[in-house]
Protein backbone atom coordinates (compact mmCIF):
# COMPACT_ATOMS: atom_id res chain seq x y z
CA UNK A 1 0.00 0.00 0.00
CA UNK A 2 1.77 3.57 -1.08
CA UNK A 3 1.41 6.02 1.67
CA UNK A 4 1.18 9.25 -0.61
CA UNK A 5 -1.27 11.91 1.46
CA UNK A 6 -4.15 11.33 -1.43
CA UNK A 7 -4.54 7.80 -0.71
CA UNK A 8 -3.96 8.32 3.50
CA UNK A 9 -6.89 10.50 3.10
CA UNK A 10 -9.34 8.06 1.31
CA UNK A 11 -8.74 5.70 3.77
CA UNK A 12 -9.14 7.54 6.60
CA UNK A 13 -12.51 8.96 5.18
CA UNK A 14 -13.74 4.88 4.75
CA UNK A 15 -12.98 4.53 8.18
CA UNK A 16 -14.65 7.39 9.43
CA UNK A 17 -17.59 6.51 7.42
CA UNK A 18 -17.74 2.97 8.82
CA UNK A 19 -17.32 3.89 12.06
CA UNK A 20 -20.03 6.82 11.99
CA UNK A 21 -22.30 4.98 9.97
CA UNK A 22 -21.99 1.99 12.58
CA UNK A 23 -22.55 4.31 15.57
CA UNK A 24 -25.64 5.97 13.62
CA UNK A 25 -26.85 2.24 13.21
CA UNK A 26 -26.42 1.79 17.26
CA UNK A 27 -28.06 4.73 18.22
CA UNK A 28 -30.97 4.70 15.66
CA UNK A 29 -32.06 1.10 15.28
CA UNK A 30 -33.61 1.17 18.99
CA UNK A 31 -35.57 4.40 17.79
CA UNK A 32 -36.49 2.29 14.28
CA UNK A 33 -38.09 -0.67 16.26
CA UNK A 34 -39.67 1.25 18.65
CA UNK A 35 -41.46 2.83 15.92
CA UNK A 36 -42.70 -0.20 14.10
CA UNK A 37 -42.94 -2.20 16.86
CA UNK A 38 -45.92 -0.02 18.29
CA UNK A 39 -47.74 -0.03 14.89
CA UNK A 40 -47.44 -3.78 14.62
CA UNK A 41 -50.99 -5.83 15.32
CA UNK A 42 -49.25 -8.28 17.61
CA UNK A 43 -45.51 -7.48 18.74
CA UNK A 44 -43.50 -10.26 19.34
CA UNK A 45 -39.71 -10.42 19.82
CA UNK A 46 -38.42 -11.87 17.39
CA UNK A 47 -36.62 -10.97 14.16
CA UNK A 48 -40.01 -10.15 11.73
CA UNK A 49 -40.59 -7.86 14.72
CA UNK A 50 -38.01 -5.26 12.80
CA UNK A 51 -40.21 -5.60 9.28
CA UNK A 52 -42.82 -3.36 9.20
CA UNK A 53 -46.35 -5.27 8.00
CA UNK A 54 -49.66 -5.55 9.06
CA UNK A 55 -49.55 -1.93 10.59
CA UNK A 56 -52.60 -0.38 13.01
CA UNK A 57 -53.11 1.88 15.56
CA UNK A 58 -54.62 -0.12 17.86
CA UNK A 59 -51.97 -0.14 20.27
CA UNK A 60 -52.13 3.51 20.97
CA UNK A 61 -56.01 3.14 21.71
CA UNK A 62 -55.11 0.07 23.83
CA UNK A 63 -52.90 2.24 25.79
CA UNK A 64 -54.67 5.47 25.47
CA UNK A 65 -57.26 3.15 27.11
CA UNK A 66 -54.98 1.86 29.82
CA UNK A 67 -53.45 5.23 31.58
CA UNK A 68 -55.41 8.00 29.68
CA UNK A 69 -52.64 9.83 27.65
CA UNK A 70 -53.93 13.02 27.06
CA UNK A 71 -54.52 13.41 30.34
CA UNK A 72 -51.12 12.39 31.30
CA UNK A 73 -49.49 14.65 28.67
CA UNK A 74 -51.58 17.60 29.83
CA UNK A 75 -49.74 16.69 33.48
CA UNK A 76 -46.41 16.49 31.76
CA UNK A 77 -46.89 19.15 29.77
CA UNK A 78 -47.99 21.75 32.51
CA UNK A 79 -44.69 20.64 34.81
CA UNK A 80 -42.88 20.81 32.14
CA UNK A 81 -44.20 24.69 31.57
CA UNK A 82 -44.04 25.86 35.03
CA UNK A 83 -39.92 24.71 35.37
CA UNK A 84 -39.35 26.35 31.85
CA UNK A 85 -41.05 29.86 33.10
CA UNK A 86 -39.62 30.18 36.42
CA UNK A 87 -36.49 29.27 34.54
CA UNK A 88 -36.83 31.75 32.17
CA UNK A 89 -37.63 34.79 34.57
CA UNK A 90 -35.35 33.69 37.62
CA UNK A 91 -32.94 31.99 35.49
CA UNK A 92 -32.60 35.16 33.40
CA UNK A 93 -32.44 37.60 36.40
CA UNK A 94 -30.34 35.78 38.50
CA UNK A 95 -28.06 34.90 35.36
CA UNK A 96 -27.87 38.71 34.04
CA UNK A 97 -27.10 39.73 37.81
CA UNK A 98 -23.89 37.27 38.16
CA UNK A 99 -22.67 38.87 34.66
CA UNK A 100 -23.13 42.27 34.68
CA UNK A 101 -24.16 43.55 38.10
CA UNK A 102 -21.97 44.19 41.68
CA UNK A 103 -23.23 42.95 44.63
CA UNK A 104 -22.16 41.45 48.16
CA UNK A 105 -22.38 37.75 48.17
CA UNK A 106 -21.67 37.59 44.14
CA UNK A 107 -19.19 35.29 44.59
CA UNK A 108 -20.87 33.19 47.20
CA UNK A 109 -23.77 32.63 44.39
CA UNK A 110 -21.55 31.93 42.04
CA UNK A 111 -19.90 29.44 43.86
CA UNK A 112 -23.32 27.76 45.17
CA UNK A 113 -23.78 27.60 41.47
CA UNK A 114 -21.44 25.85 40.61
CA UNK A 115 -21.76 23.04 43.74
CA UNK A 116 -24.79 22.27 43.27
CA UNK A 117 -24.47 21.05 39.91
CA UNK A 118 -21.90 18.58 41.66
CA UNK A 119 -24.50 17.07 44.56
CA UNK A 120 -26.33 13.87 42.98
CA UNK A 121 -29.74 15.32 43.11
CA UNK A 122 -31.64 12.28 44.11
CA UNK A 123 -29.73 11.96 47.23
CA UNK A 124 -31.72 14.93 48.20
CA UNK A 125 -35.17 13.41 46.99
CA UNK A 126 -35.85 11.73 50.20
CA UNK A 127 -35.67 14.61 52.39
CA UNK A 128 -37.21 16.98 49.84
CA UNK A 129 -40.08 14.31 49.73
CA UNK A 130 -40.68 14.46 53.39
CA UNK A 131 -40.90 18.43 53.31
CA UNK A 132 -42.60 18.70 50.60
CA UNK A 133 -45.62 15.66 50.66
CA UNK A 134 -45.64 15.06 54.49
CA UNK A 135 -45.01 19.00 56.15
CA UNK A 136 -46.36 20.95 53.30
CA UNK A 137 -48.81 18.72 51.88
CA UNK A 138 -48.06 19.12 48.55
CA UNK A 139 -48.44 15.41 47.26
CA UNK A 140 -50.33 15.18 43.81
CA UNK A 141 -50.31 18.96 43.43
CA UNK A 142 -48.35 20.62 40.16
CA UNK A 143 -46.57 22.91 42.52
CA UNK A 144 -44.99 20.00 44.71
CA UNK A 145 -44.10 18.76 40.78
CA UNK A 146 -42.41 21.60 39.72
CA UNK A 147 -40.28 22.75 42.60
CA UNK A 148 -37.47 20.88 42.85
CA UNK A 149 -36.69 21.71 39.52
CA UNK A 150 -38.05 25.25 39.51
CA UNK A 151 -34.60 26.91 38.42
CA UNK A 152 -32.05 25.00 36.65
CA UNK A 153 -28.84 26.02 37.57
CA UNK A 154 -27.26 24.64 34.42
CA UNK A 155 -29.63 27.33 32.96
CA UNK A 156 -28.46 30.26 34.98
CA UNK A 157 -24.94 29.22 34.50
CA UNK A 158 -25.20 29.80 30.51
CA UNK A 159 -27.27 32.97 30.39
CA UNK A 160 -24.58 34.17 33.01
CA UNK A 161 -21.91 32.95 30.28
CA UNK A 162 -23.99 34.34 28.02
CA UNK A 163 -24.73 37.84 29.49
CA UNK A 164 -20.70 37.88 30.28
CA UNK A 165 -19.52 38.19 26.74
CA UNK A 166 -22.06 40.94 25.61
CA UNK A 167 -19.63 44.23 25.89
CA UNK A 168 -20.09 46.18 29.00
CA UNK A 169 -19.78 49.79 27.10
CA UNK A 170 -23.58 48.43 25.69
CA UNK A 171 -25.04 48.74 28.98
CA UNK A 172 -23.20 51.53 30.49
CA UNK A 173 -24.70 53.69 27.34
CA UNK A 174 -28.39 52.66 28.74
CA UNK A 175 -27.38 53.12 32.69
CA UNK A 176 -26.08 56.69 31.40
CA UNK A 177 -29.09 57.05 29.93
CA UNK A 178 -31.14 56.42 33.03
CA UNK A 179 -32.51 52.72 32.26
CA UNK A 180 -33.23 50.65 34.95
CA UNK A 181 -31.69 47.51 34.97
CA UNK A 182 -34.57 45.35 34.61
CA UNK A 183 -35.07 47.42 31.56
CA UNK A 184 -31.43 47.17 30.26
CA UNK A 185 -32.19 43.40 30.89
CA UNK A 186 -35.81 43.24 28.68
CA UNK A 187 -34.65 45.35 25.74
CA UNK A 188 -30.73 45.23 25.41
CA UNK A 189 -29.43 42.16 26.85
CA UNK A 190 -32.15 39.61 26.10
CA UNK A 191 -33.01 40.52 22.68
CA UNK A 192 -29.09 39.76 22.18
CA UNK A 193 -29.56 37.36 24.27
CA UNK A 194 -31.60 35.04 22.04
CA UNK A 195 -29.78 31.78 21.06
CA UNK A 196 -28.61 31.27 24.81
CA UNK A 197 -31.88 31.22 25.71
CA UNK A 198 -32.92 28.70 23.45
CA UNK A 199 -30.31 26.27 23.80
CA UNK A 200 -31.10 26.95 27.62
CA UNK A 201 -34.66 26.01 27.26
CA UNK A 202 -34.31 22.88 25.12
CA UNK A 203 -31.72 21.71 27.75
CA UNK A 204 -34.04 22.67 30.72
CA UNK A 205 -37.00 21.20 28.95
CA UNK A 206 -35.60 17.48 28.79
CA UNK A 207 -35.61 17.88 32.32
CA UNK A 208 -38.61 17.97 33.32
CA UNK A 209 -40.52 15.85 30.70
CA UNK A 210 -38.12 12.76 31.38
CA UNK A 211 -38.31 13.04 34.89
CA UNK A 212 -38.94 10.04 36.62
CA UNK A 213 -38.15 9.79 40.09
CA UNK A 214 -39.66 12.91 41.59
CA UNK A 215 -42.86 12.82 40.18
CA UNK A 216 -43.13 9.38 40.75
CA UNK A 217 -42.41 9.80 44.57
CA UNK A 218 -44.94 12.97 44.11
CA UNK A 219 -48.42 11.47 42.87
CA UNK A 220 -49.82 8.67 44.08
CA UNK A 221 -53.13 9.99 41.55
CA UNK A 222 -53.27 8.51 38.58
CA UNK A 223 -55.20 11.64 37.31
CA UNK A 224 -51.96 13.65 38.54
CA UNK A 225 -49.50 11.49 37.06
CA UNK A 226 -46.85 12.79 33.95
CA UNK A 227 -46.88 10.57 31.12
CA UNK A 228 -43.15 9.07 32.34
CA UNK A 229 -44.70 8.05 35.74
CA UNK A 230 -47.97 6.65 33.85
CA UNK A 231 -46.10 4.57 31.58
CA UNK A 232 -43.44 3.38 33.84
CA UNK A 233 -46.64 2.09 36.12
CA UNK A 234 -48.09 0.48 33.33
CA UNK A 235 -44.63 -1.25 32.42
CA UNK A 236 -44.61 -2.92 35.80
CA UNK A 237 -48.29 -3.34 36.45
CA UNK A 238 -50.65 -3.10 33.83
CA UNK A 239 -49.38 -4.45 30.87
CA UNK A 240 -51.98 -7.50 31.61
CA UNK A 241 -54.87 -5.37 30.51
CA UNK A 242 -54.51 -5.20 27.23
CA UNK A 243 -54.21 -7.13 23.98
CA UNK A 244 -50.98 -6.61 23.06
CA UNK A 245 -48.70 -5.73 25.95
CA UNK A 246 -45.37 -5.14 24.09
CA UNK A 247 -47.27 -3.00 21.40
CA UNK A 248 -48.94 -0.89 23.85
CA UNK A 249 -46.11 0.15 25.99
CA UNK A 250 -44.08 0.55 22.51
CA UNK A 251 -46.91 3.12 21.74
CA UNK A 252 -46.93 4.93 24.74
CA UNK A 253 -42.86 5.17 24.62
CA UNK A 254 -43.10 6.85 21.34
CA UNK A 255 -45.62 9.36 22.44
CA UNK A 256 -43.01 10.22 26.00
CA UNK A 257 -40.46 10.56 22.76
CA UNK A 258 -41.80 12.29 20.14
CA UNK A 259 -41.81 15.68 21.91
CA UNK A 260 -38.75 16.03 23.06
CA UNK A 261 -36.94 14.50 19.91
CA UNK A 262 -39.33 16.85 17.91
CA UNK A 263 -38.16 19.85 19.61
CA UNK A 264 -34.62 18.98 19.71
CA UNK A 265 -34.49 18.45 15.63
CA UNK A 266 -36.54 21.42 14.67
CA UNK A 267 -34.28 23.20 17.27
CA UNK A 268 -30.44 21.40 16.95
CA UNK A 269 -29.35 24.26 14.68
CA UNK A 270 -28.89 26.54 17.49
CA UNK A 271 -28.14 23.48 19.79
CA UNK A 272 -24.69 23.21 18.79
CA UNK A 273 -22.00 21.76 20.59
CA UNK A 274 -19.73 24.96 21.71
CA UNK A 275 -23.10 25.26 23.86
CA UNK A 276 -22.52 22.57 25.65
CA UNK A 277 -19.15 22.99 26.17
CA UNK A 278 -19.62 26.40 27.30
CA UNK A 279 -22.39 25.16 29.50
CA UNK A 280 -19.66 22.77 31.40
CA UNK A 281 -16.56 24.04 32.12
CA UNK A 282 -16.92 27.80 31.34
CA UNK B 1 -29.78 52.75 22.26
CA UNK B 2 -32.24 55.86 23.06
CA UNK B 3 -34.92 54.96 26.18
CA UNK B 4 -37.00 57.36 27.15
CA UNK B 5 -37.25 57.72 30.58
CA UNK B 6 -40.65 59.35 30.79
CA UNK B 7 -42.23 56.45 29.68
CA UNK B 8 -41.34 54.05 32.04
CA UNK B 9 -43.36 53.07 35.20
CA UNK B 10 -42.36 54.51 38.29
CA UNK B 11 -41.25 51.78 39.90
CA UNK B 12 -39.46 51.06 36.99
CA UNK B 13 -38.08 54.87 37.31
CA UNK B 14 -37.20 54.48 41.41
CA UNK B 15 -35.05 51.44 40.32
CA UNK B 16 -32.42 53.50 38.20
CA UNK B 17 -30.92 56.34 40.56
CA UNK B 18 -27.48 56.19 38.34
CA UNK B 19 -28.48 59.45 37.00
CA UNK B 20 -29.18 61.57 40.58
CA UNK B 21 -25.90 61.33 42.02
CA UNK B 22 -22.36 60.13 41.68
CA UNK B 23 -21.53 57.53 45.53
CA UNK B 24 -25.30 56.42 45.29
CA UNK B 25 -24.98 54.74 42.43
CA UNK B 26 -22.91 51.33 43.14
CA UNK B 27 -24.63 51.51 46.21
CA UNK B 28 -28.90 51.33 44.09
CA UNK B 29 -26.96 48.86 41.73
CA UNK B 30 -26.04 46.63 44.20
CA UNK B 31 -29.29 46.41 45.45
CA UNK B 32 -30.85 45.11 42.23
CA UNK B 33 -27.97 42.91 41.98
CA UNK B 34 -29.24 41.26 45.27
CA UNK B 35 -33.05 41.59 44.38
CA UNK B 36 -32.35 39.77 40.92
CA UNK B 37 -30.54 36.81 42.08
CA UNK B 38 -32.99 36.65 45.53
CA UNK B 39 -35.57 34.12 43.53
CA UNK B 40 -32.69 31.82 42.95
CA UNK B 41 -30.66 31.84 46.41
CA UNK B 42 -34.38 31.31 47.69
CA UNK B 43 -34.99 28.39 45.13
CA UNK B 44 -30.92 26.80 46.40
CA UNK B 45 -31.94 27.11 49.88
CA UNK B 46 -35.55 25.71 50.10
CA UNK B 47 -34.30 22.88 47.36
CA UNK B 48 -30.95 21.88 48.22
CA UNK B 49 -29.78 23.83 51.61
CA UNK B 50 -32.71 22.64 53.86
CA UNK B 51 -32.86 19.30 52.41
CA UNK B 52 -29.21 18.61 52.40
CA UNK B 53 -28.82 19.84 56.14
CA UNK B 54 -32.43 18.25 56.70
CA UNK B 55 -31.03 14.57 55.66
CA UNK B 56 -28.01 15.12 58.38
CA UNK B 57 -30.59 15.50 61.15
CA UNK B 58 -33.04 12.76 60.38
CA UNK B 59 -29.93 10.35 59.99
CA UNK B 60 -29.34 10.90 63.62
CA UNK B 61 -32.56 10.34 64.70
CA UNK B 62 -35.08 7.72 64.81
CA UNK B 63 -37.38 9.10 62.12
CA UNK B 64 -41.72 8.17 61.45
CA UNK B 65 -43.12 9.74 58.19
CA UNK B 66 -46.84 11.10 59.69
CA UNK B 67 -49.54 12.76 58.52
CA UNK B 68 -49.21 16.66 58.17
CA UNK B 69 -49.69 18.34 61.77
CA UNK B 70 -49.55 15.56 64.08
CA UNK B 71 -46.43 15.65 65.96
CA UNK B 72 -44.22 12.66 66.97
CA UNK B 73 -40.97 12.38 68.66
CA UNK B 74 -37.87 11.54 67.13
CA UNK B 75 -35.40 10.65 69.23
CA UNK B 76 -31.57 11.32 69.05
CA UNK B 77 -29.74 7.88 68.40
CA UNK B 78 -26.55 8.66 67.82
CA UNK B 79 -24.67 6.36 65.29
CA UNK B 80 -27.66 4.01 65.44
CA UNK B 81 -28.98 4.77 62.00
CA UNK B 82 -25.64 4.72 60.63
CA UNK B 83 -24.06 1.29 61.78
CA UNK B 84 -27.59 -0.88 60.52
CA UNK B 85 -26.56 0.75 57.46
CA UNK B 86 -22.93 -0.78 57.09
CA UNK B 87 -24.13 -3.92 58.82
CA UNK B 88 -26.39 -4.08 56.22
CA UNK B 89 -25.45 -6.83 53.13
CA UNK B 90 -27.37 -5.44 50.75
CA UNK B 91 -25.77 -1.69 51.29
CA UNK B 92 -22.32 -3.39 50.28
CA UNK B 93 -23.74 -4.84 47.08
CA UNK B 94 -25.33 -1.49 46.12
CA UNK B 95 -21.84 0.29 46.13
CA UNK B 96 -20.54 -2.78 44.71
CA UNK B 97 -22.67 -2.48 41.86
CA UNK B 98 -21.82 1.38 41.40
CA UNK B 99 -18.24 0.34 41.03
CA UNK B 100 -19.68 -2.24 38.26
CA UNK B 101 -21.31 0.62 36.60
CA UNK B 102 -17.87 2.81 36.84
CA UNK B 103 -15.88 0.02 35.78
CA UNK B 104 -17.89 -0.41 32.24
CA UNK B 105 -19.38 3.10 31.97
CA UNK B 106 -16.16 5.23 32.15
CA UNK B 107 -13.27 4.04 29.74
CA UNK B 108 -16.66 3.04 27.45
CA UNK B 109 -17.78 6.13 27.50
CA UNK B 110 -14.23 7.54 26.89
CA UNK B 111 -13.47 5.60 24.18
CA UNK B 112 -16.22 5.26 22.59
CA UNK B 113 -17.30 8.71 22.46
CA UNK B 114 -13.71 10.11 21.58
CA UNK B 115 -13.61 7.62 18.79
CA UNK B 116 -17.01 8.81 17.21
CA UNK B 117 -15.83 12.39 17.76
CA UNK B 118 -12.89 12.22 16.07
CA UNK B 119 -14.22 11.06 13.18
CA UNK B 120 -16.84 13.57 13.09
CA UNK B 121 -14.43 16.44 13.53
CA UNK B 122 -14.09 17.00 9.74
CA UNK B 123 -15.92 18.63 6.84
CA UNK B 124 -17.53 15.99 6.04
CA UNK B 125 -21.19 14.69 4.25
CA UNK B 126 -23.84 14.05 6.79
CA UNK B 127 -22.45 15.55 9.63
CA UNK B 128 -25.38 16.87 10.73
CA UNK B 129 -26.92 13.61 10.17
CA UNK B 130 -24.71 11.89 12.87
CA UNK B 131 -24.54 14.57 15.03
CA UNK B 132 -28.36 14.03 15.62
CA UNK B 133 -28.15 9.95 15.62
CA UNK B 134 -25.69 10.35 18.10
CA UNK B 135 -27.91 12.63 20.31
CA UNK B 136 -31.10 11.37 20.31
CA UNK B 137 -31.21 9.07 23.05
CA UNK B 138 -30.49 11.55 25.18
CA UNK B 139 -33.02 13.74 24.83
CA UNK B 140 -35.14 10.64 25.04
CA UNK B 141 -36.97 9.42 28.23
CA UNK B 142 -35.75 7.13 30.26
CA UNK B 143 -38.86 4.98 30.92
CA UNK B 144 -39.92 4.84 26.89
CA UNK B 145 -36.24 3.41 25.95
CA UNK B 146 -36.04 1.46 29.23
CA UNK B 147 -39.56 0.21 27.37
CA UNK B 148 -37.35 -0.88 23.60
CA UNK B 149 -34.58 -2.33 25.83
CA UNK B 150 -36.88 -4.78 27.71
CA UNK B 151 -37.99 -6.04 24.72
CA UNK B 152 -34.48 -5.81 22.88
CA UNK B 153 -33.09 -7.85 25.48
CA UNK B 154 -35.90 -9.86 27.04
CA UNK B 155 -36.09 -13.56 27.53
CA UNK B 156 -37.74 -13.86 23.98
CA UNK B 157 -36.27 -10.68 22.71
CA UNK B 158 -34.73 -9.54 19.64
CA UNK B 159 -31.30 -9.63 20.55
CA UNK B 160 -31.60 -13.43 21.78
CA UNK B 161 -33.33 -13.95 18.62
CA UNK B 162 -30.20 -12.82 16.83
CA UNK B 163 -27.93 -15.09 18.94
CA UNK B 164 -30.05 -18.24 18.79
CA UNK B 165 -28.06 -20.89 21.20
CA UNK B 166 -25.76 -18.08 21.61
CA UNK B 167 -28.33 -16.35 24.43
CA UNK B 168 -27.17 -16.08 27.89
CA UNK B 169 -29.18 -18.17 30.40
CA UNK B 170 -30.56 -17.09 31.95
CA UNK B 171 -31.27 -13.68 29.82
CA UNK B 172 -29.47 -10.63 29.93
CA UNK B 173 -31.99 -8.36 32.41
CA UNK B 174 -32.87 -11.22 34.94
CA UNK B 175 -29.09 -12.70 35.08
CA UNK B 176 -26.91 -11.84 38.17
CA UNK B 177 -23.93 -12.07 36.25
CA UNK B 178 -25.53 -9.53 33.62
CA UNK B 179 -27.90 -7.29 34.94
CA UNK B 180 -26.13 -4.48 36.47
CA UNK B 181 -23.06 -4.89 33.40
CA UNK B 182 -26.68 -4.15 31.28
CA UNK B 183 -27.52 -1.48 32.82
CA UNK B 184 -24.04 -0.10 32.56
CA UNK B 185 -24.32 -0.42 28.79
CA UNK B 186 -27.81 1.17 28.73
CA UNK B 187 -26.64 4.17 30.02
CA UNK B 188 -23.50 4.71 28.77
CA UNK B 189 -25.66 4.35 25.36
CA UNK B 190 -28.10 6.69 26.53
CA UNK B 191 -25.85 9.48 27.71
CA UNK B 192 -23.22 8.64 24.96
CA UNK B 193 -24.38 11.94 22.68
CA UNK B 194 -23.85 14.42 25.17
CA UNK B 195 -19.84 13.51 25.33
CA UNK B 196 -19.66 13.04 21.64
CA UNK B 197 -20.67 16.85 21.59
CA UNK B 198 -18.22 17.21 24.54
CA UNK B 199 -15.27 16.02 23.01
CA UNK B 200 -16.34 17.66 19.65
CA UNK B 201 -16.29 20.65 21.22
CA UNK B 202 -12.36 20.08 23.12
CA UNK B 203 -11.05 18.77 19.68
CA UNK B 204 -11.19 22.53 18.46
CA UNK B 205 -8.75 23.37 21.22
CA UNK B 206 -6.50 20.73 19.95
CA UNK B 207 -3.45 22.78 17.93
CA UNK B 208 -4.14 22.11 14.37
CA UNK B 209 0.08 22.47 13.88
CA UNK B 210 0.26 19.22 16.71
CA UNK B 211 -1.22 16.85 14.18
CA UNK B 212 0.80 18.17 11.28
CA UNK B 213 3.75 18.26 12.91
CA UNK B 214 3.23 14.40 14.07
CA UNK B 215 2.59 13.81 10.82
CA UNK B 216 5.82 15.12 9.52
CA UNK B 217 7.44 12.95 12.14
CA UNK B 218 5.74 10.25 10.11
CA UNK B 219 3.14 9.43 12.56
CA UNK B 220 -0.42 7.30 11.93
CA UNK B 221 -3.46 7.89 12.23
CA UNK B 222 -3.72 6.02 15.39
CA UNK B 223 -0.45 7.20 16.47
CA UNK B 224 -1.99 10.33 16.37
CA UNK B 225 -5.11 9.30 18.37
CA UNK B 226 -3.04 8.11 21.13
CA UNK B 227 -0.46 10.66 21.43
CA UNK B 228 -1.92 14.31 20.18
CA UNK B 229 -5.88 13.67 20.59
CA UNK B 230 -6.28 11.82 23.82
CA UNK B 231 -3.49 14.24 25.80
CA UNK B 232 -5.53 17.29 23.90
CA UNK B 233 -8.92 16.54 25.61
CA UNK B 234 -7.75 15.89 29.26
CA UNK B 235 -9.82 18.31 30.85
CA UNK B 236 -12.93 16.83 28.84
CA UNK B 237 -11.89 13.14 29.95
CA UNK B 238 -11.94 14.70 33.55
CA UNK B 239 -15.67 16.01 33.33
CA UNK B 240 -16.46 12.55 31.93
CA UNK B 241 -14.90 10.96 34.92
CA UNK B 242 -17.08 13.35 37.12
CA UNK B 243 -20.35 12.89 35.02
CA UNK B 244 -20.17 8.98 35.30
CA UNK B 245 -19.97 9.21 39.04
CA UNK B 246 -22.62 11.50 39.65
CA UNK B 247 -24.61 9.38 37.20
CA UNK B 248 -23.51 6.08 39.34
CA UNK B 249 -25.00 8.17 42.49
CA UNK B 250 -28.10 9.12 41.21
CA UNK B 251 -29.35 5.20 39.56
CA UNK B 252 -32.85 4.78 40.18
CA UNK B 253 -34.95 4.08 36.79
CA UNK B 254 -32.89 2.08 35.67
CA UNK B 255 -32.25 -0.70 38.12
CA UNK B 256 -36.15 0.07 38.99
CA UNK B 257 -37.16 -0.46 35.43
CA UNK B 258 -34.99 -2.34 33.55
CA UNK B 259 -33.95 -4.86 35.98
CA UNK B 260 -37.55 -5.07 37.55
CA UNK B 261 -36.85 -2.98 41.03
CA UNK B 262 -32.98 -4.32 41.26
CA UNK B 263 -32.18 -7.37 39.27
CA UNK B 264 -31.81 -11.23 40.89
CA UNK B 265 -30.23 -11.05 44.67
CA UNK B 266 -29.97 -7.33 43.96
CA UNK B 267 -27.55 -8.06 41.75
CA UNK B 268 -28.15 -4.62 39.94
CA UNK B 269 -29.65 -2.65 43.12
CA UNK B 270 -28.32 1.08 43.35
CA UNK B 271 -28.02 2.91 47.05
CA UNK B 272 -30.57 5.52 45.53
CA UNK B 273 -33.14 2.92 44.59
CA UNK B 274 -32.13 1.04 48.08
CA UNK B 275 -32.87 4.71 49.60
CA UNK B 276 -36.44 4.45 48.18
CA UNK B 277 -37.20 0.74 49.30
CA UNK B 278 -36.30 1.23 52.82
CA UNK B 279 -37.16 4.69 53.50
CA UNK B 280 -40.09 5.05 51.35
CA UNK B 281 -41.82 1.73 50.81
CA UNK B 282 -40.24 -0.09 54.10
CA UNK B 283 -40.83 3.16 56.49
CA UNK B 284 -37.38 3.39 57.55
CA UNK B 285 -36.66 7.15 56.55
CA UNK B 286 -33.84 7.87 59.26
CA UNK B 287 -31.58 4.37 57.37
CA UNK B 288 -32.18 6.19 54.16
CA UNK B 289 -31.25 9.25 55.20
CA UNK B 290 -28.17 7.94 56.67
CA UNK B 291 -26.97 5.98 53.59
CA UNK B 292 -27.84 9.54 52.07
CA UNK B 293 -24.76 10.79 53.92
CA UNK B 294 -22.44 7.59 53.44
CA UNK B 295 -23.15 8.18 49.88
CA UNK B 296 -22.13 11.83 49.25
CA UNK B 297 -19.30 10.78 51.19
CA UNK B 298 -18.84 8.17 48.59
CA UNK B 299 -19.00 10.73 45.62
CA UNK B 300 -16.82 12.94 47.03
CA UNK B 301 -14.07 10.57 48.00
CA UNK B 302 -14.08 8.80 44.43
CA UNK B 303 -14.39 12.20 42.39
CA UNK B 304 -11.82 13.14 44.07
CA UNK B 305 -9.59 10.41 43.37
CA UNK B 306 -10.77 10.17 40.03
CA UNK B 307 -9.66 13.61 39.49
CA UNK B 308 -6.12 13.17 40.74
CA UNK B 309 -5.96 10.52 38.33
CA UNK B 310 -7.61 11.76 35.01
CA UNK B 311 -5.51 15.31 35.50
CA UNK B 312 -1.89 13.70 36.20
CA UNK B 313 0.37 14.71 33.91
CA UNK B 314 -0.72 18.19 33.75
Amino acid sequence: MSDTPENRHRGGSAVRYILLSLGAVAFLFPFYYMVVGSLRGTTVGDLSAAVPSGLTGANYTAVNGAISLGRSLLNSGIMTIGVLVCTLVFGVLAGYALAQLRFRGKAAVFAALLLVQMIPFQLLTLPLYVLVVRDYGLGDNYLGMILPFAINSTAVFLFRQFFSQLPQSLFEAARIDGASELRILWQIALPMARPAVLTALLLTFIGPWNEFLWPFLVTKNADMQPLAVSLASFLSNLQGTVANPAGALLAGACVLAVPAVALFLLFQRHFTSTDIDSGVKG
Amino acid sequence: MSVNLQSAPAAVRDSAPARREGPRKARGRSRVGALFVSPYVLFLVVVFAVPLVYTVWISFHRFYFTAPGTDVDSPWVGLSNYKDVFTDPVVGRAFLNIVIFLVINVPLTVGVSLVLATALNAKIRGRAFFRAAFYLPYVTASVALVAVWQFLFGSDGFVNHLLGSHAPDPSWLVNSHLAMPMIAVFVTWKQLGFFVMLYLASLQNVGKELYEASAMDGAGRVRQFFSVTVPGVRPATTLVVIYAIITGANLFSEPYLLTGGGGPDHASTSPVLLMYQKGIEQGHPDFAAALGVVLVAFVMVVSLAARKLTERGN
